[in-house]
């Protein structure tokens, strides 16, 4: 801990060290976070080359076959139709991965412009649209989700749409309180002065200064969005056979643990272990950005 | 105070407007209906099925109905039991997902608070960091996984409980302690984060000043104020343990209100679909009520807003 000032200072006066690399100085340092990020980095390395390189598919039987323990042919064993676990596990880590950023990105959408746009504003329009906010905040949400999967086909696409929907509340919250607290701000009045308009101050420069807390609630947001994935597929209502996603691994394993304890341990620790990435990597960033939680 | 409590209780009005005409009106949105997907219904027995249900009828008559049995508390008849009223289907299985939630919720209330003060009060020590551990793993290890691998080690693997079913008195462990541990985790970590936060203030410096021993410092002093964000955090949390169990009943195959809302919405019937998704709001929005009330109560500071 000693030496690493005398590192770093130096350059940071010579280059005016900016806030972000102050931030990624501290991140560097958090030994946790960076184990983190390496895993996710490499998890998703694996899941987008990994299928390529084996010479099985995730849907290819061998009935013959049938369920085997792990093994050299088959790392993580196979399933009851005598598909690789290993290949099917990297397959449902594309959908799972990709379930969690693109949910997490409509929710970002909808609610860092929500946000800005309440916290800008003030007055009756933001009371108004915090109202709102409150009033589906006190809904159980989890509930309409499983409804709107049940009645409207199980389309991922619709996944995407409803879990995003859902997701996006608490972030409009930290985005409005930001912004409100901006909005007296000296650059932000030299900025109106200069006659630009409402989107450009908004986007261009209020946004920029509130980067730290939306990166970091985005990061914990992919956890929350793929807990909410995998409960969908267990339940049997999210993703459907042939295709695998972590959830419906899981419930297959469970199903079968008692003779095949391989298809449950694998999936589940790989989930846990993203899950725990996903966490500590959004801890890290936020200590290393200095985001304080606030949800008003 | 009364009138804080009755405004709040007013707001309660436009959310079950907007839950039950939102449910309602999607509910017939979606082509097909409770009948429709039975195998071989003759037709002119599906049209009496409809009639009788009132599903003939145009569908702003069919809200209006709706709207004034519920007025007096009547839910309808369910239209996947014959012969059963919403009301008869909630009144069995309330009891029994309730009665699983106590557990859970005793669970993680006896797990969280300990660790957490503990963790609090002994902070970088290794106690601290087997808090904080036990946390990260509650947080990282969700139901779907934890339920499975304790059926595993302690259901097949060890022989001491039934991994299904929820007959004898020792099939409530798993289950509870599958439900609980996630919120235990949570708990622990808002207790310590409140409780360190709160020792660092002044007045627990003026009570140690005053002699006031350890014990008295952290439970008379320290307590009140540390366990503020857990209150906050206890309102939705209660609301989700005693009512979002759909996994853990559907895991374990108890036969509660979770797995009826499953069945429910899979067989299209509106009438139950309908009174649980109430249901279930009333107590969320209930139980938020009662935790701001709380916290007010437990934080003078709220008292002037």
């Amino acid at each position: 801990m000693t030496e690493a000032p005398a590192i770093f200072v130096p350059e940071a006066v010579e280059s005016g060290a900016s806030l972000w690399s102050d931030a990624w100085h501290r991140l560097q340092r958090n030994r946790l976070a960076v184990a983190s990020a390496v895993v996710l980095v490499l998890l998703t390395i694996a899941c987008l080359v990994g299928p390529l390189l084996s010479h099985q598919t995730y849907r290819d039987q061998n009935l013959s076959l049938g369920a085997t323990a792990p093994s050299l042919g088959h790392w993580c064993g196979t399933d009851t139709l005598g598909r690789d676990l290993f290949v099917r596990i990297l397959v449902g880590a594309r959908l799972s991965l990709g379930i969690g950023v693109c949910a997490t990105v409509v929710a970002l959408v909808i609610g860092v412009s929500y946000g800005a746009v309440a916290g800008y504003f003030g007055g009756r329009l933001d009371s108004f649209m915090m109202r709102v906010v409150d009033i589906i905040y006190a809904l159980p949400f989890t509930l309409f989700v499983i409804l709107l999967t049940v009645l409207f086909g199980r389309s991922l696409v619709l996944l995407f749409a409803a879990i995003g929907a859902v997701e996006w509340l608490t972030m409009a919250r930290i985005v409005r309180a930001q912004i409100q607290s901006l909005r007296r701000a000296e650059f932000v009045d030299a900025a109106r002065t200069m006659g630009f308009g409402t989107p450009r101050i908004l986007f261009r420069h209020m946004l920029p200064n509130i980067l730290g807390p939306i990166i970091v609630y985005t990061t914990l947001t992919i956890p929350a969005v793929m807990l909410i994935e995998a409960a969908l597929s267990f339940l049997g209502l999210g993703v459907q056979i042939p295709m695998s996603s972590w959830g419906t691994l899981i419930k297959e394993g469970a199903e079968k643990m008692e003779e095949f304890w391989w298809l449950l341990v694998f999936p589940g620790a790989l989930f846990s272990l993203t899950l725990f990435s996903l966490n500590l990597l959004g801890d890290g960033l936020r200590d290393a950005l200095d985001v304080r939680a606030s949800k008003d | 105070m009364i009138r804080f409590v009755i405004r709040r209780l007013l707001q309660l009005v436009p959310v079950v407007v907007v839950v039950v005409s939102a449910t309602f009106f999607m509910l017939r949105a979606v082509p097909g209906g409770p009948f429709t997907q039975e195998k071989a219904v003759a037709p002119e027995v599906q049209r009496n099925l409809e009639a009788y249900y009132g599903l003939d009828q145009p569908l702003w008559k069919q809200y209006a109905t709706y709207w004034s049995r519920l007025v007096r508390g009547d839910l309808g008849y369910s239209m996947k039991y014959s012969n059963r009223t919403v009301n008869e289907i909630v009144a069995d299985k309330l009891p029994t997902s309730l009665e699983l939630g106590a557990w859970a919720l005793l669970v993680a209330l006896g797990l969280g608070l300990p660790l957490g003060v503990l963790a609090a009060i002994r902070p970088n020590t290794w106690l601290d960091y087997l808090c904080t551990g036990i946390g990260l793993f509650g947080i990282c290890v969700p139901p779907i996984v934890l339920g499975p691998v304790l059926s595993l080690v302690f259901g097949i693997g060890l022989h001491w409980f039934d991994v299904s079913g929820w007959d004898y008195a020792d099939d409530r462990v798993l289950p509870a302690a599958t439900l609980g541990l996630a919120y235990a985790a949570y708990i622990m970590r808002l207790t310590r984060g409140g409780m360190l936060e709160v020792l660092h203030l002044d007045y627990i410096r003026t009570a140690r000043a005053k002699g006031a021993g350890e014990g008295r410092v952290v439970f008379r002093h320290a307590l009140r104020g540390g366990l503020l964000p857990v209150v906050t955090y206890l309102g939705p949390a209660i609301a989700g343990i005693l009512t979002g169990s759909f996994i853990i009943e559907t895991l374990f195959q108890i036969p509660g209100l979770g797995r009826e809302f499953i069945g429910s919405t899979t067989a299209r019937d509106y009438p139950l679909i309908m009174g649980l998704v109430l249901l279930y709001t009333v107590f969320v929005v209930g139980m938020n009520l009662v935790a701001d009330i709380v916290q007010v109560w437990m934080n003078p500071r709220l008292r002037f807003e």
